[in-house]
């Protein structure tokens, strides 16, 4: 998960606010001083700076680009209003997008929570030896976005590949991984969830091993098998972060880039051209900014809305 | 879950071998990499996967017939840039949210909050054009100074400053220290721990960027490590599997030592973020 640049991490639940009464406390405790003025300029000025020049700019500057037609360098021409925005969302080639994005996204998250559950539930009982274990299933932790998709493409490499190789000794039917449709998607989804697996198992792990141990042992003197015990004590008590990792999840998957540019570059016939590839296609290789910026201004409102959905729901911090 | 019971020995024999399997399952792509790595690249085109024809060749030829050190060299400069800048600007700005009392506070710490709702690849076309008007494309900066500052960073250490012992502060005022001082002198110390678990996100996102560089650098001087691969792969080595594989081993290792090393502080800080 760790593939986020350092602005697109916008997912922390960092948002945990102090409740007002605690913020008044705070606020009583400090003597109000007039030159703290200054000194917030000066502590706050470079971070607005940038933050005002490349998050806050560009996004006006995106909505008013995705309301113009523009030429062939972004610059603007005819005012159309919301006509970018309607022709988008009547278009079946970008619905499709839309549709293969949310499958994508979909089948990420659940698959990535479901694995990273198996093995944190695993991993966190006590066995000697258990860390060099929790330490394996992190790794994929380190593995960058173009290291993944080498070892990737190669696996599903149709002539040379591990599972070409695979399907033969085994007598198994071949598939087509990166040629057809349906397998790209698949592949896609696998190599997103294998690289999303060690950020998830490290943070659902932390969250088991906190789980008071009270709990368990009252649930074995009463009897409980392990499976009720998983699923009506550990699921509960890790609610939060089970919540947490999976809108981060989401969050992530909808700003996929990397691994379609490396694997499947969109295709075959649109059937991986999500969301943010397709803005860099429609601007950079076929200079349509225009549309392109009306597709940005779709993706932030799909991402602010589940940046939004977490905000709520971590104020409230779920159950406990 | 940690389940105190003593367990019975078949019960352990099966979880240590569920767990052996599942380690090797997760583990695979990166095994299967790796050898094919030591093997020649005619071995691997022939579908002998099991060649015993095992040598450090493609290493020799990855680092004598590829620019991947220049590539690691990149990545290293640009991604130790970024990580120092939000070290200082992100603590600079939470010692405001948290020490300062301002006019506009309330708005100010909305107004970052907010920036977490926008993405940064939704934004790529202005800001393509921004660093283009700024001369700045093809440097190290372009890849450094969109990036200088983040929101997570700031919300992140306001966090963990907040929760400083408020005697310390009046310590400060007692002994006369200025903001600056106290900025410095106590507030960085006390929260060593954090603004390690930040350094090792910033730097591990700016070496993990993929979209901005690919956009911004077209030279061999500039391209970091992740569009270095790229570019590998679209040259004439495209179906040399063995240097390809090399490469992918040349560029993983180090940052999997630099992950078991800092794991510690990504396990604090991630669970810190998100369940207090």
């Amino acid at each position: 998960m760790l593939k986020s640049p350092a602005q697109s991490t916008p997912t922390t639940p960092l948002s945990v606010e102090k409740t007002k009464s605690e913020i008044a406390d705070q606020e009583a405790k400090f003597t109000l001083n007039a030159k703290d003025k200054y000194f917030a300029w000066a502590f706050l000025g470079p971070s607005l700076l940038i933050l005002g020049v490349f998050i806050f700019y560009p996004m006006v500057k995106t909505l008013y680009l995705s309301l113009f037609l523009t030429n062939t360098v972004g610059k603007t021409t005819v005012f159309v209003g919301l006509s970018n925005y309607i022709n988008l969302l009547t278009s079946a080639d970008y619905l499709s997008s839309l549709g293969v994005t949310l499958f994508y996204v979909f089948a990420v998250t659940i698959i990535t929570i479901a694995l990273g559950l198996v093995l944190a539930n695993l991993a966190s009982k006590r066995l000697p030896g258990i860390g060099i274990f929790r330490t394996l299933f992190s790794a994929t932790m380190g593995v960058s976005v173009s290291v993944a998709a080498i070892f990737w493409l190669f696996i599903f490499n149709p002539s040379t590949g591990f599972l070409s190789l695979a399907s033969t000794w085994l007598h198994l039917p071949q598939i087509p991984w990166l040629t057809d449709p349906t397998a790209a998607m698949w592949a896609v989804i696998v190599t997103t969830v294998w690289m999303n697996l060690g950020f998830t198992f490290l943070i659902l792990l932390g969250a088991m091993t906190s789980v008071p141990t009270t709990l368990y042992e009252a649930a074995n003197i009463e009897g409980a098998s392990s499976r009720f015990q998983f699923f009506h004590i550990t699921i509960p008590s890790i609610s939060p972060t089970l919540f947490f990792v999976s809108i981060i999840t989401l969050i992530e998957s909808f700003k996929s880039f990397g691994l379609i540019d490396l694997m499947t570059k969109g295709g075959p016939t649109n059937a991986t051209n999500m969301l943010v590839y397709r803005i860099y296609k429609d601007a950079f290789y076929s200079g349509n900014y225009a549309q392109a910026s009306a597709e940005s201004i779709i993706l932030t409102i799909i991402i602010a809305l589940f940046t939004l959905l977490q905000f709520k729901v971590l104020e409230k911090r779920v159950n406990y | 879950m940690d389940i105190i019971t003593k367990p019975k020995l078949s019960r352990r024999i099966w979880d240590y071998a569920l767990l052996t399997i599942l380690a090797v399952v997760v583990l695979a792509p990166f095994l299967i990499g790796l050898w094919t790595s030591f093997l020649p690249t005619m071995q691997i085109a022939k579908g002998n996967f099991l060649s015993t024809q095992v040598s450090f060749q493609n290493y020799i030829d990855a680092f004598t017939q590829t620019p991947i050190l220049r590539y690691l060299g990149n990545s290293l400069v640009i991604s130790t840039a970024t990580m120092i800048a939000q070290l200082i600007f992100c603590s600079m700005s939470a010692y405001a949210f948290v020490f300062l009392k301002f006019k506009g506070r309330k708005f100010l710490f909305g107004l970052f909050l907010a920036t977490m709702m926008l993405p940064f690849e939704a934004e790529i076309i202005p800001n393509f054009q921004t660093v283009k008007a700024l001369g700045l494309l093809n440097t190290y900066s372009v890849m450094v100074i969109p990036f200088l500052t983040s929101a997570f960073g700031v919300f992140m250490l306001r966090q963990s400053f907040m929760q400083m012992p408020i005697e310390l502060k009046e310590a400060a005022d007692i002994e006369g220290l200025g903001h600056f001082q106290f900025y410095w002198k106590m507030v960085l110390p006390y929260n060593r721990i954090p603004l390690m678990t930040l350094g090792a996100y910033s730097f591990l996102g700016a070496w993990n960027q993929y979209l901005w560089p690919m956009l911004t650098t077209f030279s061999n001087d500039f391209r970091p490590v992740q569009n270095g691969l790229r570019q590998l792969q679209s040259e004439e080595t495209f179906n040399d599997w063995g240097m390809i594989q090399a490469t992918a081993a040349i560029v993983v290792i180090p940052t999997l030592i630099v992950l078991f090393i800092g794991q510690h502080y990504f396990k604090s800080g991630v669970n810190e973020g998100a369940v207090k």
